[in-house]
């Protein structure tokens, strides 16, 4: 009986957390109108989010594209398709691991970032002094970090892409002696602008979305003591890191699937 | 706390970098170059067997890209693919009795339109139908041939 109370509850506690989750995303949205009026907060925290995270993503996706320009040409030299090289970093890159490595790399360096802070305003009862002050801390603290969050991702993950397909071509251009004009126009017949530009967009935005949102509802959830922030902070990148593969493989067989 | 001006310009030049990358993504990376113009006319071939065809394939003249097909459909009657090219306006002078091949680029590469032009003064134009083609070369099928020739010839022999 014991056991069953107990499942009972863990299941009326996840529920009731899903439902918080939800009433924090509509009061957030809420504030999108608020937010037009004062742009300055946005850009702060398209500062700390975007900017701030630019390094780390360049220097990924630097080394991811080399290694991808590395690995793919022992494979496909092997079948003295050296030429296909351009393709295949192409298209792995801005289908997948543009997105879903941004994603991941996102959620590390700003996802938790975004909930420590926010759970030590709630620590140190902030956002309960805005609300003495009849300021919504929702509206004025989460919805900039939210939409920061939105925007940034699908630009990361095109700076990703990008810097990616460059360093293939550095490695296997530069390094292994591919073509270069094999490279380019391989790559230019074979990706699609719609099929596989746009989809990796809309990933890349969904995980934006996914993102924030868990890093943002974690830090305004959390047990307001220190241990209560870093286990948010824990979960922030646990939960971002299992999500963003869940969605990845849903979209993938939604739009790639025929 | 870095100043809000300095602020101001490193999330400008964060945002423009992102929108170069996306630039160039489309520009760079996928086919959009290859696109634009997109305006040409369309002429029609009919193919016995199109092989591995697709839509947005390149159709090639003397090796030079001169459109791509927009569409493929079969027909019920006669049971032949209907292949739906878009040519160009800039290649304008295609004799009427120019010769469709449909080719594959390397062993295992993508297959495309080759054409063949033939003596003819008159050109095609917009809704023109190429009557001369020859359909894709199946691998199965040469193989085939070539395993059932090849049986013929040690029968002959044996006896």
């Amino acid at each position: 009986m014991e056991q069953l109370a107990r499942l009972g509850r863990t299941g009326i506690a996840s529920l009731q957390r899903l439902g918080r989750g939800h009433l924090l995303l509509l009061h957030m949205l809420s504030g999108l109108t608020d937010l037009t009026r004062r742009p300055r907060l946005l850009i702060a925290q398209l500062y700390s989010v975007g900017v701030l995270s630019m390094l780390i993503i360049t220097i990924s996706g630097l080394f991811v594209g080399m290694v991808l320009g590395l690995q793919g040409f022992y494979i496909l030299s092997q079948f003295g398709a050296e030429e296909a090289l351009g393709v295949m970093v192409a298209a792995s890159l801005v289908r997948e691991l543009g997105p879903v490595v941004t994603a991941l790399l996102f959620a590390g360096r700003a996802g938790s970032a975004l909930t420590a802070e926010i759970g030590l305003m709630k620590a140190t009862e902030q956002l309960s002094g805005l609300e003495m002050m009849a300021v919504d801390p929702i509206k004025r603290i989460l919805t900039p970090r939210f939409m920061a969050g939105l925007l940034s991702m699908p630009l990361l993950a095109a700076i990703f892409s990008a810097i990616g397909v460059i360093g293939g071509h550095l490695v296997g251009v530069g390094l292994l002696g591919v073509d270069e004009g094999a490279y380019w126009s391989q790559m230019q017949a074979k990706i699609d602008l719609h099929e596989d530009i746009y989809n990796g967009v809309i990933k890349s935005i969904v995980f934006g979305f996914v993102c924030t949102w868990i890093a943002l509802f974690q830090g305004h959830d959390c047990v307001p003591t220190s241990e209560g922030v870093s286990r948010a902070t824990t979960r922030t990148v646990v939960h971002s890191a299992l999500a963003i593969l869940c969605l990845d493989f849903v979209l993938t067989a939604l739009m790639f699937g025929e | 706390m870095v100043q809000m001006r300095t602020m101001e310009i490193m999330v400008g030049g964060f945002m423009a970098a992102g929108f170069v990358a996306l630039f160039f993504l489309a520009m760079q990376v996928s086919n959009l170059s290859n696109l634009a113009g997109g305006d040409g006319y369309q002429i029609t071939a009919r193919f016995d067997n199109i092989g591995g065809l697709k839509v947005r394939s390149p159709v090639t003249m003397a090796g030079v890209r001169v459109g791509r097909v927009t569409e493929i459909s079969f027909d019920n009657t006669t049971y032949e693919a209907i292949v739906t090219l878009q040519v160009d306006r800039s290649y304008n002078t295609i004799p009427d009795d120019t010769f469709a091949k449909i080719y594959t680029a390397g062993l295992l590469g993508e297959q495309y339109i080759g054409l063949d032009p033939g003596g003819s003064e008159e050109y095609l134009a917009d809704g023109g139908t190429i009557s001369l083609t020859q359909s894709a070369l199946v691998l199965e099928e040469i193989i085939g041939q070539f395993l059932f020739s090849k049986a013929e010839e040690g029968g002959s022999d044996g006896e």
